[in-house]
């Protein structure tokens, strides 16, 4: 299995795309970057962004690929088209990066992200946030007689629209693991 | 084939395998076990530097030369630190270096061992790639790897960090096999684009080529088939610092260099063309000015082996990711079986525009018969060097300029200058490098006597390798690039801009065993650089020069290429509150 099942030049935008539209308006773009799973690869593409200005929404990383050691860093970012140009550019620099991808323009792609958000309450709002959760397909994945912790996945703004639910129930906890996604279809 | 060795001894038997005659280093703790393999044998000359931003100056300058990778040995923790601003510089210029640094035993790091620095968190941003080698096995083939990285592509400087305990380590050698590297960048341009640009250049009305150091960096065949180009088409053309000889100063179709002390026909043939050939330049801030009035009325084509040059800073309407050499090789074939096309009466015209523009004579300066001014030194510096085998570098500051403006270069690799970071205290040591990688050359380093100071202890290299280079400091007892923008921008209130305290610059070549000739007489200048030229061995020459002499034309930050001060402008007030935030 490939890390990263995109073939080399199957859209016209997969490598750079050298001829962006040259709009001033902000876009958000999810990456897909594979690299040698090697010490500090990460503080590389990190240093890179800081350095340089960039901005990143969510960042994940996790070997995908045991035995050829390589990692897959799903970074959504904004900017003008051609900063997102820039910054793809920038990161193909990186010697231990093989591969950049632009999920946003060679998509359409799916996007999930997990949270775990601990709701403390009794009552009415006990009552309440497990009628949400049911709603919303979270599991519990930890109870006590005043606490929960749901597990809930999904798009990033279906978390957002969870997470707010849940500020007035007792929300006193929230971890989420940033965004992965993959290309649809073949 | 692979062999056991210890790792030290595989640090020299890569340097080998890699061709390499010259290291520059500095001793200490945590590379002993290689200077020990060092002192075992002869295929490999050490150059014992006297600081360690002095062994990196003298790799660029050896790299940007010879066209090949220059080499530096320092230790761990200091050694390491001290490189950082070579690491930098070269960094911002694109020269090929292999830095080796000593690092405390893998079984320490991390536990703030005595001179444990992480060499690798500080070099990160600063390097094209680094690698810290934990086992020996790896050792060589790490080495070898980032030969090729600093080399290949956009060259520039890599680091490989080597604990102590690596050194002594046995482990398997191996040697080179760069075709294995999955490093490969793309070296030959669409065919497409190429022939887009081909048909551009068949209509342009008013073509100009802006060239810059990627050209150097491809190879000296890029050179030739540049010169080539410009000559078959007669397109006017221009470079940046860095590009500087790649196209001759003799040559017909040549307007100088352009930007913030640039020509004014290059500046204005920049700003009034129609097609605008960038090729290996990176559209830098010395260049563009003001962005949003960079020449608007132009098609811009960008060649350039590294795609993040591409649209950073300049909109580019027809992009091509390549080598130079390759890409200009496509472009001229094709160009030729299309009929070696130009709008030949516009391109007429424009040529004849731009002989107006040089009427300006915007190099122009007064000469004075009491003091010398520092265009006047650079002028007779030229006529007297010209026919000789030379090579430049320089400081940085007004003499650097004044250097690219008034000295002539007719081939690549003989002008040597930190452009992208501009750090002073790089021209001495990289002297040192280029007079290494060229014995018999007259190797001159054109200098400013603060910056000179900065890394003055090379002094010592330079006497004890017997190293002829010749120190031109033009002496102005200012920081005048400083003391120019305080002019220009800052109501005349010099603050700090004196070299106060100077040594006195002939007693000090003595004291090191040198040559100190020094003059501030016009009518002497001649004889005096006549007798550096003659002298056999390193020489500082103290050049008096006129002190508050400015440096035009200048582009004043946050201006367009087409509002230029020239000599006799009146200077006060014509940098806007918005332009002085720009540095
Ligand atoms: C005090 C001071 C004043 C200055 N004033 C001026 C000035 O007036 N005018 C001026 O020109 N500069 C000036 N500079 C220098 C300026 O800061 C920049 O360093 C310089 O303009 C950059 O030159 P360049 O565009 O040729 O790029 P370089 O830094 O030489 O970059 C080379 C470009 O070519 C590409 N490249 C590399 N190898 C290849 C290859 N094989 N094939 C294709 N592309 C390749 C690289 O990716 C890069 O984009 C000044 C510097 C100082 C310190
Ligand atoms: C290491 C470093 N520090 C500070 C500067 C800022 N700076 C640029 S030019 C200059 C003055 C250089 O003076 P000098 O070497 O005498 O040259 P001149 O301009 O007088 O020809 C200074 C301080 C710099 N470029 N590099």
């Amino acid at each position: 299995m490939s890390a990263l099942n995109i073939k080399k030049g199957t859209t016209k935008h997969s490598a750079y795309n050298l001829r962006p539209n040259f709009s001033d308006v902000d876009e958000r773009h999810t990456l897909a970057i594979l690299v040698d799973n090697e010490a500090g690869v990460l503080a590389r593409v990190i240093g890179l962004f800081s350095g340089r200005g960039y901005n990143i929404e969510s960042l994940t990383v996790a070997e995908v690929d045991h035995t050829g050691h390589l990692s897959r860093i799903t970074i959504v970012t904004t900017g003008t088209p051609q900063i997102i140009e820039q910054i793809k550019a920038q990161i193909g620099r990186i010697i231990p990066v093989h591969e950049v991808h632009d999920l946003t323009i060679e998509g359409p792609s799916v996007e999930r992200e997990l949270a775990m958000l601990k709701v403390v309450g009794s009552g009415d709002k006990r009552l309440e946030a497990m009628r949400m959760a049911d709603i919303f397909r979270a599991n519990v994945v930890d109870s006590t007689l005043n606490s929960f912790v749901f597990e809930i996945n999904g798009a990033p703004d279906k978390i957002d629209a969870f997470v707010e639910l849940m500020r007035p129930l007792g929300l006193v906890e929230i971890a989420r693991t940033g965004v992965a996604a993959i290309l649809r279809g073949e | 084939m692979k062999r056991e060795m210890t790792g030290a001894q595989m640090v020299i038997q890569s340097l080998r395998d890699q061709g390499v005659d010259t290291v520059f280093g500095y001793p200490g703790g945590a590379v002993l076990p290689i200077y020990d393999e060092i002192f075992q044998q002869n295929d490999i000359r050490h150059i014992l530097v006297r600081h360690e931003q002095g062994a990196v100056h003298a790799a660029e300058g050896y790299a940007r030369s010879t066209g090949k990778p220059g080499v530096v040995l320092v230790t761990s923790g200091p050694g390491a630190t001290n490189a950082v601003t070579g690491l930098t510089d070269a960094l911002l210029d694109s020269i090929p270096i292999v830095v080796l640094t000593g690092q405390v035993p893998a079984f320490m790091i991390g536990t703030d061992a005595f001179q444990e620095a992480d060499t690798i968190g500080i070099t990160r941003p600063c390097t094209k790639h680094n690698w810290l080698v934990k086992e020996t096995d790896l050792l060589s083939s790490v080495i070898h790897e980032a030969f090729h990285v600093a080399t290949t592509g956009r060259p520039g400087p890599v680091l490989v960090d080597i604990p102590k305990d690596v050194q002594f380590a046995n482990g398997l050698y191996t040697g080179p096999k760069p075709a294995t590297s999955r490093y490969q960048p793309q070296l030959k341009g669409d065919i497409e684009s190429i022939t887009e640009l081909v048909a551009a250049m068949e209509t342009a009305k008013r073509p100009v080529f802006y060239t810059g150091g990627g050209v150097i960096n491809s190879g000296p065949a890029a050179s030739q088939l540049l010169r080539e180009l410009v000559d078959a088409t007669g397109f006017p053309i221009t470079s940046t610092l860095m590009g500087l000889g790649s196209y001759p100063a003799t040559g017909k179709n040549w307007l100088g260099m352009l930007g913030m002390h640039g020509l004014y026909e290059a500046n204005l043939a920049m700003h009034g063309c129609d097609l605008m050939i960038n090729i290996g330049a990176r559209f830098d801030d010395r260049i563009t000015g003001l962005i949003s009035a960079f020449s608007p009325n132009s098609l811009k084509a960008h060649i350039d082996i590294d795609p993040s040059s591409i649209n950073k800073v300049i909109r580019c309407d027809i992009p091509i990711v390549g080598d130079v050499a390759h890409v200009l090789e496509d472009i001229l074939k094709i160009w030729k079986t299309r009929g070696r096309k130009t709008n030949g009466n516009a391109v007429t015209k424009w040529q004849s525009q731009i002989s107006e523009w040089r009427k300006a004579d915007c190099l122009g300066f007064s000469t004075s018969a009491k003091s010398i001014k520092p265009q006047f030194a650079l002028e007779r510096l030229q006529a007297l060097t010209n026919d000789h085998d030379r090579y430049v570098t320089t400081e940085v500051g007004q003499h650097q300029m004044w250097a690219a403006q008034y000295l002539h270069f007719n081939d690549p690799n003989r002008f040597m200058t930190s452009g992208g970071l501009g750090t002073m205290g790089y021209g001495f040591p990289s002297s040192i490098g280029v007079q290494m990688a060229h014995p018999s050359s007259l190797v001159i380093n054109i200098a400013g006597e603060a910056s000179w100071l900065m890394n003055m202890q090379e002094m010592g290299t330079a006497i004890q390798y017997n190293l002829p280079v010749k120190q031109f400091i033009l002496n102005n007892e200012r920081l005048g690039m400083v003391r120019q923008w305080q002019e220009l921008l800052h109501g005349e209130r010099y603050s700090h801009t004196w070299s106060e305290a100077l040594p006195d610059f002939v007693k000090l070549a003595e004291a090191f065993g040198a040559k100190g000739i020094r003059c501030h007489d016009p009518a002497d200048l001649d004889d005096a650089i006549m007798e550096m030229i003659n002298y056999d061995g390193p020489v500082i020459f103290d050049c008096l020069v006129e002190k508050h002499e400015n440096c035009f034309p200048m582009i004043p930050s946050g201006k367009p290429h087409n509002e230029m001060l020239m000599g006799d402008a009146e200077t006060q007030g014509v940098i806007d509150s918005k332009g002085s935030v720009m540095v």
